[in-house]
């Protein structure tokens, strides 16, 4: 028996890499769905595993592949960042597994069921990928694994729309993932290396670097970066893409997906070219601040304006990621530290209200507010939880979306700005509008035909949103694991300042 | 004028680059077909593919196989990216093609306005 404890890490990869040629084989959904569901439900024990190894240890794990030397051989690393990362990716991943066995069967075709199950194995491998390597042309080839595999499950939706929505994304990803490899390729032609780490370390040494190439590499991979996590008016993907593809896929991406990107962002940022050169040298941080408020306003405002509660809560997850974004752009330990917990918060709550809605699509098939009036009678605890994760959404204080804001609104005091503290409350205001329509639709009003036949969700829909929305409260109050987390990665982040 | 000159033969291979950089994403922008678009971003890929195998060539260089006899010798590291990236340009148009196709299947066009007048603005 072989010692699997050092091989953690790949395994964290390697396991759903299997896994998708494993239903790639089976012809029964069914069964496909078993074999996710184990490899779905293996993968958060790893990552809980390796989390605390890096805490245990207070220093980064380094695997390095096939054991090839750093620069030379891929080196995947693990510290706090990736590690906190990895869990919230697998964890997502895991957590609706149950969902899917009859959110899927109803959606899809039983011949493509399996190959559903196939793809989203892919996508969270290259997901899991990107968080883990330490490589930025490994990143570069996990990205597009995990984004073409996210065409194919957005293109499978039930309407046509939905294939133009891919089609778009396939556009705009590539041009993005493109824009990031053409950064890399300037990055390489200066430093002549591809490790994360080693770039860094070469940048920061005596050698004078020219200052423009390398500039010019940080804007490319800022671009291509900013088009993967949909930074506002980089977006234009996102809202057709979250609103028609099918249920599943759509609870998967909100949670994982564009997360993702803004980890890539912030590692080139932050660890590859340094604080110092990030901000002083271009107006990344003016720029960010800028582009999260236009996306905290304008994003809600447009989502006000929805009639599908998939759009309007797509609308609601591109102004969220503006919040994150800000606190990015904010660049002190407040505002980090807001960021990462809002990307925690961001995807247990995103997640729940997709999973409600999803729940709902199950019952009557559509998502429209003209088909989902009075739908709240009929679907008590479903519309229950979904009002819990909405107001939680709002940033209500006792609920997960209050602390993030408060550490953003902190930040932004920390940076000397008033206006931005004001920005931030007047554009949650804004989701109140959104989540009250969303409510009002739901419980206040005549049930609609469609509404009227429909009955609660199946048990095992029930079950994670219910898990969800008990976890919104939760992270309300016990801080634990988004606060005291985002603060040791925002330490981390600014160590180079210090 | 003799140095811009000098300058663009010495960085022949970079200007191609940006030529076909540019002219790509030029295409994918500004055509409706959702084929020639899907030939844009081709191009737009494939400038990247020069990007990287320009220094990898060094002039008089051999292929990057170990001999006492040579010392000069090409960098084999940006042809086995390039290679890779050249798997998943592939992969990412013959997605778009078949995105294409079903699309044309349910719309009967791949002209993106005629698309929109369809189902309304999406």
């Amino acid at each position: 028996m072989i010692d699997l404890q050092p091989h953690l890490p790949i395994l964290q990869v390697v396991i759903p890499l299997l896994g998708s040629l494993l239903t790639a084989f089976i012809r029964r959904g069914t069964l496909s769905w078993l074999v996710t569901l184990i490899v779905t439900w293996t993968l958060p024990f790893i990552a809980v595993a390796l989390f605390l190894q890096v805490q245990a240890a207070g220093a980064p794990i380094y695997y390095k592949l096939g054991n090839w030397e750093a620069p030379f051989g891929i080196v995947y690393k693990v510290d706090v960042l990736s590690a906190f990362m990895l869990c919230l990716v697998s964890g997502a991943a895991a957590v609706i597994m149950p969902f899917a066995r009859k959110s899927v069967a109803s959606e899809i075709d039983s011949h493509q069921q399996s190959w559903y199950y196939t793809m989203y194995l892919l996508c969270l491998a290259g997901l899991l990928g990107i968080i883990i390597t330490n490589d930025a042309f490994n990143a570069f080839v996990f990205l597009e694994v995990s984004s073409l595999s996210t065409y194919v499950l957005i293109a499978l939706g039930r309407h046509r729309r939905a294939l133009v929505a891919s089609y778009q994304y396939l556009i705009m990803g590539t041009i993005g993932a493109t824009l990031y490899i053409i950064g890399v390729g300037l990055l390489y032609l200066l430093t002549g290396s591809l490790n994360f780490d080693d770039i860094a370390a070469r940048l920061t040494s005596d050698l004078v670097w020219p200052l423009e190439p390398l500039l010019a590499a940080l804007a490319f991979i800022f671009v291509g970066l900013s088009l993967k996590l949909a930074l506002f008016p980089l977006h234009v993907w996102l809202p057709n893409a979250y609103a028609y593809a099918p249920s599943f896929a759509t609870v998967f991406l909100a949670g994982t997906a564009t997360k993702v990107a803004i980890y890539l962002l912030v590692r080139v940022m932050f660890e590859v070219f340094g604080v110092a050169l990030t901000f002083d040298r271009l107006p990344v941080a003016e720029i960010l601040i800028v582009l999260s408020v236009a996306a905290m306003f304008i994003a809600s405002f447009s989502a006000v304006f929805e009639d599908n509660a998939k759009r309007m809560l797509a609308y609601s997850s591109v102004a969220q990621i503006g919040y994150i974004t800000l606190g990015i752009g904010l660049f002190n330990q407040a505002g980090l530290t807001g960021a990462f917990a809002h990307v925690a918060n961001h995807a247990v709550m995103k997640t729940a209200l997709f999973l409600a809605l999803g729940a709902a699509f199950y019952r009557i098939g559509s998502v429209r507010f003209s088909d989902l009036e009075g739908i709240g009678r009929r679907m008590p605890l479903t519309m229950g939880a979904l009002v819990i994760a909405g107001i939680g959404l709002m940033g209500t204080p006792g609920t997960a979306g209050f602390i993030s804001k408060w550490y953003l609104a902190m930040g932004a005091l920390e940076a000397g700005s008033w206006l931005l503290v004001f920005l931030i409350v007047a554009s949650s205001l804004i989701s109140v509008i959104y989540v009250g329509k969303l409510v009002e639709v739901m419980w206040l009003r005549a049930p609609s035909p469609a509404a009227a036949e429909a009955k609660e969700a199946p048990l095992s829909m029930l079950v994670p949103l219910l898990l969800l929305a008990a976890a919104t409260i939760y992270l309300g109050f016990d801080t634990r694991l988004t606060v005291d987390i985002g603060n040791q990665i925002a330490t981390l982040l600014l160590g180079g300042l210090k | 004028m003799m140095e811009a000159l000098q300058k663009f033969a010495t960085h022949y291979n970079y200007f191609v680059t940006i030529f076909l950089m540019v002219a790509g994403l030029y295409i994918v922008i500004a055509r409706g077909n959702m084929i020639k678009k899907l030939v844009g971003l081709s191009l737009f890929q494939t400038s990247v593919y020069l990007l990287y195998l320009s220094p990898g060539k060094i002039v008089g260089g051999t292929a990057p196989i170990y001999d006492g006899a040579y010392q000069v010798y090409a960098n084999p590291l940006p042809h086995v990216l390039m290679l890779t990236a050249i798997v998943v340009g592939v992969a990412t148009i013959a997605l778009g093609l078949a995105l294409a196709v079903r699309i044309n299947e349910a719309y009967g066009t791949v002209e993106e306005d005629e698309i929109f007048s369809k189902d309304g603005e999406i």
